[in-house]
């Protein structure tokens, strides 16, 4: 079984953002890099499917230089090798980054070491644009299904199941080679072993230039969106509170006076 | 047509809210560009759909194919890309759900078009300009989408919906016009094979009129039966911060935020939340928040409506208490 996952390097926020002063980019001079919850158990999985099926997998990510971390991470947790698609800093539209990756699967394709299943995470935990993964499955003509929450592969197909819109799970099964996007909560991802961290350090990258182009959107500018500014009332402190909190639920129509 | 069409979503004929947000963003477009609104639904109880979908829809298109009942996204899609080359729209919208992107990305894989996800508000012009939700809220981007057809999905609870627009008693009901689209194999492909129902009498944290959420300062979780009982008095559900979830005291199709559910209950208790902004994006459109706390310079304070400062441990029992001593009566 030959896995790629794709992950794309972001800034780990945690408590405000904030921009840059032309309104370009987050300010991202105190704060580290990540992958998205998402993406973190796409890796994981890769990792478990070679672990029990044998092959081999792959990391591979668009973005400048520095996003060798995330993909060292990959590797530290177990992906065997990876791929950077270097770019000089610009951002890459969705239909740009699509094209990119599937120039890659085609190239390797043709040189006799195709990928049966190539994960993504739902969406980009910064630009949140849910489709570089069908854009890459449509291009290929292949399978995919997204929102995967649990995944099984069994006898040349992967069994995907996901969240239905009206409660309960739904189940889907498509033959390899397949895409496949997932969710958090399809697996509990490992940490990194010291081990695993120095052996990432010292494997190669395999880097690529991008051809870069922009179908949009443009992106103009980023901003906050204005505060809800409402003032927060305090009830009051410790169980004491109850009566009025039940007053209130009682005012706000929860509850039957 | 010049107008807009809309991918509307029902589960056996229920409208779903998030493709009423599309439709309610959609009227206004159709109005300032000049043209109908349009609709189109597929599966069964379509027609039920369409008939509930409110006044501004001129004309609801039902995808009948028997092959299509079952959702397959890319076979949808085509349905969606045909009805497209016939009707010209000037823009398609979806819901901002799992399928309503799903479905318009492949659309805009299909069609070669460029697609914006989660979008609260658009300005119809020569060139259309729109504001797209990043990080899932936290942050807005205004850009400009240069397509003759634009796709766009609408950002979860970010447009108002008018009550009256569900009015199935609408004065002029849309056209119903039954499409039957060319169905191609490799599309079934990727399509819905097995459906397991939610266990039986649990309210769905999406639907929930209240939802009591925990986070780290819950603690374990057993600690979440205090959440479990305050939830069932006030006849809601409980879900959990990305912290509960990850050491999986709570189920991971129970987490708020932005890799989990967007909800928008009437009233969120908020129990030992601190609120990172990833998870105040999954509950920012409840109508109330109430924040039980024992710091009141936590964030969850920024964001909340009223607030109690104190340990949930005692705070949340001491409520429920308080809730069965009233429903006995007085004395």
């Amino acid at each position: 079984m030959e896995i790629l996952v794709c992950v794309k390097r972001v800034p780990a926020t945690g408590g405000r953002i904030t921009l840059t002063p032309d309104g370009q980019e987050i300010d991202t001079r105190f704060l580290g890099f990540t992958v998205s919850p998402h993406e973190e158990c796409a890796v994981e999985e890769a990792v478990r499917i070679v672990e029990a099926q044998g092959g081999s997998s792959a990391v591979l990510t668009l973005g400048p230089s520095v996003a060798e971390e995330q993909l060292r991470d990959a590797m530290a947790i177990g992906i065997d090798r990876a791929i950077l698609l270097e770019t000089d800093g610009r951002e890459f539209d969705p239909v740009a980054t699509a094209a990119a990756i599937v120039d890659v699967v085609r190239a390797r394709e043709a040189a006799g070491a195709p990928f049966d299943l190539i994960l993504f995470g739902n969406e980009a935990a910064d630009s949140g644009d849910f489709q570089v993964g069908i854009r890459v499955a449509v291009a290929l003509g292949r399978p995919v299904v997204t929102g995967t929450k649990s995944l099984t592969l069994r006898d040349g197909a992967v069994v995907a199941r996901r969240e239905a819109p009206a409660g309960g799970w739904e189940t889907y099964e498509l033959p390899l080679p397949a895409v496949v996007s997932v969710k958090e909560g399809l697996n509990l991802p490992r940490y990194p072993s010291i081990p695993g961290r120095l052996r990432a350090k010292r494997k190669e990258i395999e880097r690529v230039e991008p051809a870069w182009s922009s179908t949009g959107p443009v992106k103009l500018g980023l901003r906050l969106p204005e505060e809800q500014g409402a003032q927060v009332e305090i009830l009051g402190r410790g169980p004491e509170a109850a009566s009025d909190v039940v007053d209130l639920l009682v005012k706000i129509g929860i509850l039957a006076s | 047509m010049s107008g807009v069409l809309v991918f509307v979503e029902h589960a056996d004929g229920e409208l779903d809210r998030l493709s009423r947000e599309a439709l309610a963003l959609g009227a206004s477009l159709a109005a300032a560009a000049g043209g109908p609104l349009e609709a189109v639904l597929v599966g069964p109880g379509a027609d039920r759909a369409a008939a509930a979908i409110g006044p501004a829809v001129s004309t609801a298109h039902l995808v009948s194919d028997d092959r299509l009942d079952a959702y397959a996204p890319a076979a949808w899609a085509a349905a969606i890309v045909e009805l497209i080359e016939s009707r010209s729209p000037s823009a398609v919208l979806a819901g901002g759900s799992d399928r309503g992107n799903e479905v318009l990305a492949h659309v805009a894989a299909r069609t070669a078009r460029p697609m914006a996800a989660n979008v609260v508000s658009v300005s119809v012009g020569d060139t259309w300009r729109l504001t797209r939700q990043r990080w899932a809220g936290s942050l807005l981007e205004d850009a400009t989408l240069d397509a003759d057809v634009r796709l766009l999905t609408v950002a979860p609870h970010s447009v108002p919906v008018a009550e009256s627009d569900a009015a199935a008693s609408a004065p002029t009901p849309p056209t119903i016009a039954p499409f039957q689209p060319a169905v191609h194999e490799p599309d079934l492909v990727a399509r819905v094979i097995g459906h397991e129902a939610p266990e039986a009498g649990t309210i769905s944290l999406t639907d929930a009129r209240v939802v009591v959420g925990g986070g780290r300062g819950v603690g374990s979780v057993e600690a979440f039966a205090t959440l479990e009982e305050l939830a069932g008095l006030l006849g809601g559900a409980v879900g959990g911060s990305r912290v509960v979830t990850s050491a999986g005291w709570r189920p991971h199709s129970d987490q708020i935020g932005q890799t989990g559910l967007r909800i928008a209950p009437e009233l969120y208790v908020a129990c030992g939340i601190s609120g990172a902004i990833q998870h105040i994006v999954g509950c920012k459109a409840a109508r109330r928040i109430l924040a039980i706390n024992t710091d009141p310079e936590s964030p969850i304070m920024g964001v909340a409506d009223y607030a109690v400062i104190g340990d949930l441990h005692q705070v949340v029992p001491a409520i429920s208490a308080e809730i069965r001593r009233r429903a006995a009566g007085p004395g």
